[in-house]
């Protein structure tokens, strides 16, 4: 791809290829150029496509499947800890293993860290937006603002207090900084109430906040 | 690219995902302080950490040096990452929650050293 070609936001393909016009569309939407990243991502995939290694159809599965599928695992994996003491034990220990287990696959170290009635586990990535997303899907916007990230390593109880999660003091606030190379997911505390219920059941009321600890779980 | 493999996994007891580190400098509850230093590029030691003391957590296991991949090197040698436990109060001088809150860090080898060496 010539330099001429890629420094306009709406270029015209001048190589031999046929526009896919359903392919999806990385470039800028207007309001700002693309970013060197955008471009970069966008001729990578087309010449991925051209090598026939890579399909559009492909591209645009996995970002339906991040935004539909991926935000349900997290809570599978954990409702499953929550019945199976032998899972948990598994997941505690080794997060990704313990995916594998049930078929999901987790391509980075995950931690687990769970809830107990003296410790409220709450994770955040100080640096950019690093989060478990084959387990969550894609970050809220809330977990890449400035504002979350910069305020809740240094006073968490209050932040949490704005999502509505008021921790006792007697309870241990223990902050993970996300920021190299593990991913980490909550196991929150199973509510009362929920006695004899299904996994299906219990993933039901396993929300994506819960999951990162700015939340808690009620039956 | 989104099959999910046979549901197989480790064994409990198994192999651990947790790669080891045979070099590991420091061990589960050595106390560790966070080295000052400004260098330019891309880090992963976030600044509020740096020159605080905290303790091993836990001993992530060795990967490839994120400042070197950063710029496209293949990240060798490798360099091994621990979980660094920090009592709130040793970090913010004004810290307003309970004394026993806590805030763990993944911190690579070459940030520490030893606390005692301070004393």
């Amino acid at each position: 791809m010539s330099g001429t070609a890629i420094d306009a936001p709406d270029h015209d393909h001048d190589h031999d290829h046929e526009v896919d016009e359903h392919a999806p569309q990385t470039l800028g939407d207007g309001a700002a150029p693309p970013s060197e990243f955008e471009l970069t991502s966008r001729a990578l995939q087309e010449l991925l496509q051209e090598q026939g290694l890579l399909t559009a159809d492909q591209v645009r599965r996995y970002m339906e499947a991040l935004e539909d599928e991926y935000p349900q695992r997290g809570s599978q994996v954990v409702a499953r800890a929550w019945v199976d003491p032998e899972f948990k034990r598994l997941l505690l220990e080794d997060g990704k293993a313990a995916c594998a287990v049930m078929g999901i696959p987790v391509g980075s170290r995950l931690i687990a860290v769970e809830n107990t009635p003296d410790e409220h586990n709450v994770i955040v990535c100080t640096l950019c937006s690093c989060y478990p997303r084959d387990l969550l899907g894609t970050p809220p916007t809330w977990y890449k603002s400035d504002n979350y990230r910069s305020r809740v390593v240094h006073e968490p109880r209050a932040v949490l207090q704005e999502f509505g999660t008021v921790i006792p003091d007697d309870v241990t606030v223990r902050v993970h900084d996300s920021n190299a190379d593990m991913r980490y997911v909550v196991v929150p505390m199973r509510p009362a109430g929920t006695d004899g219920w299904s996994e299906e059941q219990l993933a039901a009321i396993l929300s994506r906040d819960t999951l990162v600890g700015v939340a808690l779980p009620s039956a | 690219m989104m099959t999910a493999p046979a549901a197989v996994g480790s064994p409990p007891g198994g192999p651990s995902s947790f790669t080891p580190a045979p070099a590991a400098r420091f061990s589960v509850g050595d106390r560790v302080r966070v080295r000052v230093t400004h260098p330019p590029g891309h880090r992963r030691t976030p600044s509020y950490i740096r020159g605080k003391v905290g303790e091993i957590e836990r001993i992530c296991g060795e990967f490839p040096n994120p400042e070197e991949l950063a710029y496209g090197f293949d990240g060798e040698p490798r360099r091994t990452l621990y979980r660094v436990r920090f009592m709130q109060a040793d970090v913010w001088a004004h810290y307003a929650g309970s004394a026993h809150d806590m805030l763990e860090v993944e911190l690579y080898q070459h940030w520490l050293e030893p606390a005692a060496d301070l004393i």
